[in-house]
């Protein structure tokens, strides 16, 4: 059996300073995994290279153990909430149909059967009373259930997301979470870039800190670490408590 | 007869530019729309002094390979960091001038009308008969506008998807396998094509009308993206109607009129629309104010 994910030297530059350097792992099935680091470290730049929306100077990835143009419908993306247009007119239930658009071929049109099922994923995120309301509409927290229910409608088996978490209401965030710890019990992996370093134990049993180069990937337990989170934070760290939150970023 | 010839052709140049025109507006480069009509004109001329002729094909790719040429020119330009706006300002300034400067230069060989070519002039479209074996099968005008919006129909609905996907999360698109690329220009191309073909009886600047109003007027009024298209098209063809007719009574030029229509109409939409409009949205804070 494949390993889910298996990324070897991966190098991303954008002009001549690297984003990535030299990133070498592997990821196990069945794991919730939080992506760690500062701002600038190349968190969103490795799921973008991963999934070959920009182009990356040197390395491999592998996908189930095939290259990503095999297994792409085995591959669910969640963009980050901002990267789209949410004045587009659409509703919450189109939205969610785009998810299906992989499936679909060039050019079938998306049928019955899809939308039931679009229909349902909107429902395992609580969203389908709204499923005909205008996108603009939503709250930012629904806004972001909606682009994780078009994820689920993808009916894949690893999942990459982009900041879920970001600008969400508590109760959005609980039902996120909810969501993720089901799709990692039905032995699904998903990685999800992350922020708030406060929650990082409670959510995720894995977690890789990312500065630009991999610092670690592993076992929270192991990982979440004062040693470690300095390595990746540098001099912008402040821990109150070695063990206890909350922990402090300042800016540089 | 002739009436209903020109209506005809204002109502084809409307809809086949109004289809592309709510991609356009949603992508936010109705600007980009501005530019292709605006630059294509050297790409016309050049094909114009190869073949010699108003009518060819040929006159159609050229101007579609500038069209190309703009819109990565435009391209290359953001990437090496000139702002969007100044890009798309140098570039389609730069062609179009280059293209004033060849209609001079060869002006006395060429039957190329500048004021022809900006303005368009619909009024005597209809005289310029298709003949086949014979006998007239209506004015070529017709024909060309209309090919022009029977393409543009028939890929659109093709790649309805496509396009819609790679409109609204261009990101989400790339991941799942569509050419995002392929269908940017694929778009820019049809914007060309379209220009081109209408660019003979309502004049490339006008063009840039029929391309966006009727498309950001449909914005307005709905909340879905094949009703947009639907609404945009019958607005086009409204304003046509109503265009001739008003033109006709004050004597005034008849493209001209058709597209000052489309920017009432974008007018009244703006105002009394049920959904984005300007009244309905002060009536109901007032309503929210009172009830409070």
């Amino acid at each position: 059996m494949a390993f889910p994910l298996t990324v070897n030297n991966l190098t991303v530059a954008y002009q001549k300073k690297p984003v990535l350097e030299d990133i070498s792992f592997r990821v196990p099935e069945g794991k919730l995994i939080g992506i760690i680091g500062p701002n600038g470290a190349g968190k969103s730049t490795l799921i973008k290279a991963i999934l070959e929306l920009i182009p990356s100077i040197t390395g491999d990835v592998a996908i189930f153990g095939e290259s990503y143009k095999k297994t792409r419908k085995r591959v669910g993306y969640v963009p980050q909430r901002e990267s789209v247009d949410w004045d587009f007119p659409t509703d919450a239930l189109d939205v969610v149909m785009m998810g299906r658009y992989g499936h679909l071929g060039w050019f079938k049109r998306p049928d019955k059967k899809d939308k039931a099922h679009a229909m349902e994923c909107l429902d395992q995120v609580g969203m389908s009373q709204y499923a005909h309301r205008q996108i603009s509409q939503l709250s930012g927290g629904q806004q972001q259930r909606v682009f994780l229910a078009r994820a689920l409608a993808q009916d894949a088996e690893i999942y990459f997301m982009d900041e879920p978490f970001v600008g969400v209401d508590a109760a959005t965030e609980k039902a996120i979470i909810a969501l993720l710890m089901k799709l990692k019990s039905q032995g699904k992996t998903v990685l999800v870039v992350h922020h708030d370093l406060n929650t990082v134990k409670e959510y995720f049993d894995w977690i890789m800190l990312l500065n630009v180069k991999l610092i670690g990937i592993g076992p929270t337990e192991k990982l979440f670490t004062k040693d470690y989170l300095q390595k990746t934070y540098g001099g912008s760290l402040t821990m109150l408590d070695s063990n206890t939150s909350p922990i402090i970023v300042s800016p540089r | 007869m002739n009436h209903f010839w020109i209506i005809l052709i204002g109502a084809l140049v409307g809809s086949s530019c109004s289809i592309l025109g709510c991609f356009l507006v949603l992508r936010k480069m109705s600007m980009i729309g501005d530019a292709i009509s605006h630059s294509v004109l050297p790409g016309i001329v050049i094909a114009f002094l190869i073949s010699g002729s108003r009518e060819s094909l040929v006159m159609m790719f050229g101007a579609a390979a500038i069209g190309l040429v703009t819109v990565f020119l435009i391209q290359m330009f953001q990437n090496s960091g000139v702002q969007a706006d100044a890009s798309i300002g140098v570039v389609f300034t730069a062609l179009f001038a280059v293209g004033v400067v060849l209609i001079s230069l060869y002006t006395r060989q060429v039957d190329l009308d500048l004021d022809c070519v900006l303005y368009g002039e619909i009024a005597y479209a209809p005289w310029d008969m298709l003949h086949f074996g014979g006998t007239s099968i209506g004015p070529k005008a017709v024909w060309g506008v209309g090919a022009s919006f029977l393409l543009n129909i028939l890929v659109i609905s093709l790649f309805y998807k496509q396009f819609k996907i790679s409109t609204f999360d261009p990101a989400l698109a790339a991941s799942l396998g569509i050419p995002v690329v392929f269908f940017h220009y694929l778009l820019m191309s049809l914007v060309s094509i379209s220009t081109v073909a209408s660019f003979e009886s309502v004049g490339a600047i006008l063009v840039v009308g029929m391309i966006i109003v009727p498309a950001a007027t449909a914005y307005l009024l709905t909340d879905k993206l094949s009703r947009m298209i639907m609404i945009s098209i019958i607005l086009s063809i409204v304003s046509s109607l109503l265009g001739y007719y008003v033109a006709y009574l004050l004597d005034a030029s008849i493209s001209g009129t058709m597209v000052a229509v489309t920017g009432v109409l974008f007018l009244v939409a703006l105002f009394f629309s049920p959904k984005h409009g300007v009244l309905i949205k002060k009536w109901s804070r007032r309503k929210l104010l009172q009830q409070n």
